[in-house]
């Protein structure tokens, strides 16, 4: 590298790494100021288990992500093994566009068009609240989709028809094939798609903040909620936490991925041996 | 691969049942507060909601479930309670909101023989403007705003009344507040101007006060205050006396606050209130009553650091050793007659027109 792009980079990574930093510091700060660093310490991180009203939003947060993350998945990759088999072209298209809404459509949109049809639904059916957990956990599975789709959906367009084919030559029903060919074909690609469901469900505010209702708040919406008097350097430590969570998810989900092109560039190496003998 | 998929139904599964065991044929209550304005267990105090689960339970031998939320200002919960959405049984609103709430029959009359504790609030915090006949809320805190300075760059005798804030010596180390009807206030405060006045020509000569202090003003800020006032990259701005403290505590060691009032100030009151679409209102009152009695009172008010209007609270001698002499001076200043400077200096709802004429005029005084 030349000297002024290793500069480039160098400042680069300040500007994405500093704030993360500089929360990381000052969770272990001893005071409870962010101008003054008075001293190692662990105290927020004690304090951050004594509260039971943030560690309740933590596990609604998480429940919320791991339902969300899961059940999107699941539809996410049933979604685009239907849209990998569609042979007409346009129809193709036309799906591809649909499922992307979600993603392009602003999430303040996303959230407010969420809010009302639940509303209107709840007053159709005369419930006296129509916001609830299973309100929120729609909403997630809503915006997460897409995400999944787009994860899987190259992996199947990568994957050799024939494969699956194969498999039923061989006497597998088409569901078997499915499972014993194609999933593990397509794994890594599903994978990505969980965790990055799981983690877009974990930090989503915007579209949460609309459709909470009573009684389960998730942790976006109870930091925000703080500003009243200000935020408490529990949610520093917390924060800290999150951050290396994800972090370790990004880590084991960029190794299985490259794991997984690794085994399906050796199984391709392999066919093509037993081709070339074959041939022979 | 079968074991990875039994496993994530198997976790969804644990997920779904976690969250919803415990809601089947108990009681439950929806509480909808601030954020950070309950104590709440940490650094040892009180735990108000788990405190009222068990006693609920010892008094009334029935379990009972409390849904703790919170908000992050009076329009987010307007607008949550008024979409019909969801169904709290106790909010606590501020001043204007509960009158604006209130007129638009989002409010229920409370039954104040289930609320038997609200004897202990001050005479003088009953038929304030925005409940005359004190019908729909009780008080839970209340506060006034005074001015925070740094006593190692400002001098002694300069320290008092509004002036400070227009003192041409402490150009570039003054703070302002970023919202017009705060801003305002100063100003009008100043010139002895009606805060709630209709007429736009006392408006236009407020505007001409902040014109002049613009040039001096360091910046407008709001939460931004706390970290330059503690660290002394500002030396004079208002804020609330409660919020005074929590400055005092994280100030850096070139930094010595104090804090005064002038004369006449603003104030405010947040109150617990019901909202209509309450699903048990005798509970709600219960639990009202409950914020209401000595410990739960004495526990939040030291957790918050407002002034509470309960006399529980303000009498016991433990909580003025435990708060301090100087806080003791600074939160409760011995008005004489709360309701009366209240009603004649606390902000009320303007009609649109007005608050249309201030959006305009905030707005010039920001671009130039």
């Amino acid at each position: 590298m030349k000297p002024a792009s290793k500069v480039f980079t160098a400042l680069i990574m300040i500007f994405l790494f500093a704030p993360i930093v500089i929360l990381l510091v000052f969770s272990f700060n001893e005071a409870k100021s962010l101008s003054v660093f008075s001293g190692f310490s662990l105290y927020w991180y004690r304090e951050l288990f004594r509260d039971s009203e943030t560690l309740n939003a933590v596990k609604n947060t998480l429940v919320l992500a791991v339902c969300a993350a899961a059940i999107s998945t699941v539809m996410g990759t049933a979604a685009a093994v239907g849209i990998n088999k569609l042979r007409n072209r346009y129809l193709h298209a036309v799906m591809d566009t649909v499922t992307n809404i979600p993603m392009i459509n602003p999430e303040i949109i996303t959230g407010i068009s969420l809010m009302l049809m639940f509303v209107f639904v709840g007053r159709l059916f005369g419930a006296a609240t129509s916001l609830s957990f299973w309100t929120m956990l729609i909403a997630h599975v809503t915006f997460c989709l897409p995400y999944v789709i787009l994860q899987v959906l190259p992996k199947l367009q990568q994957m050799d028809a024939s494969l699956p084919e194969a498999a039923m030559d061989l006497g597998c029903t088409p569901l078997r094939a499915f499972f014993k060919v194609e999933i593990p074909e397509i794994l890594p690609g599903i994978i990505t798609g969980l965790i990055m469901a799981f983690t877009l469900s974990l930090d989503d505010f915007v579209i949460s903040y609309f459709t909470a209702g009573n009684g389960f708040q998730t942790l976006p919406i109870r930091i925000y909620s703080m500003t009243k008097k200000t935020v408490t350097p529990k949610m520093y430590a917390l924060a800290t936490i999150i951050f290396f969570v994800i972090l370790a998810l990004l880590l084991i989900s960029n190794l299985s991925d490259s794991d997984g092109s690794r085994a399906i560039k050796a199984a391709r190496q392999k066919r093509k041996n037993l081709k070339a003998q074959n041939s022979i | 691969m079968k074991k990875i998929l039994i496993l994530i139904a198997a976790i969804v599964f644990f997920a779904i049942m976690l969250s919803a065991c415990g809601s089947s044929d108990e009681l439950t209550l929806n509480v909808y507060n601030w954020g950070e304005y309950i104590s709440d267990g940490s650094e040892g105090s009180f735990d108000t909601i788990r405190e009222f689960e068990s006693w609920y339970e010892e008094t009334y031998g029935q379990p009972i479930k409390v849904n703790y939320d919170t908000y992050a200002s009076n329009e987010d919960m307007y607008n949550k309670i008024s979409s019909g959405a969801v169904s709290y049984d106790v909010i606590i609103p501020s001043d204007y909101m509960i009158a604006r709430m209130k007129d638009e029959g989002l409010l229920l009359p409370l039954n104040f023989d289930n609320i038997p504790n609200y004897q202990y609030i001050d005479e003088s915090f009953r038929g304030l403007y925005y409940d005359p006949d004190d019908e729909y809320s009780v008080p839970y805190t209340y506060g006034v705003v005074g001015v925070i300075y740094n006593a190692n760059v400002v001098d002694e005798a300069d320290a008092q009344g509004w002036e400070l804030m227009w003192n041409e010596k402490y150009a570039g180390n003054i703070l302002q507040f970023n919202n017009s009807r705060d801003a305002f206030a100063t100003a009008q405060y100043k010139l002895g101007i009606d805060v709630n006045t209709t007429d736009t020509a006392q408006w236009d000569a407020a505007l001409e006060e902040l014109k002049a202090q613009a040039p001096l003003v360091k910046s407008y800020v709001m939460d931004e205050i706390y970290n330059m006032m503690e660290s002394g990259e500002a030396a004079v701005g208002a804020y609330y006396a409660g919020d005074y403290f929590t400055m005092l505590d994280a100030q850096a060691e070139n930094v010595d606050l104090r804090f005064y009032y002038p004369d006449p100030t603003n104030y405010f009151v947040d109150a617990m209130c019901i909202p209509s679409c309450c699903q048990n209102q005798e509970l709600a009152e219960i639990f009202i009553n409950y914020m209401l009695s000595a410990e739960p009172a004495i526990a939040n008010a030291e957790y918050i650091y407002y002034a509470s209007p309960n006399s529980l609270v303000y009498d016991d001698q433990g909580y003025l050793e435990d708060i301090g002499e100087e806080a003791v001076a600074i939160l409760y200043p011995g008005v004489e007659d709360f309701s009366q400077l209240y009603n004649t200096y606390a902000y009320r709802n303007l009609d649109s027109d007005t608050l249309d004429y201030i959006n305009t005029l905030w707005e010039n005084l920001k671009i130039n």
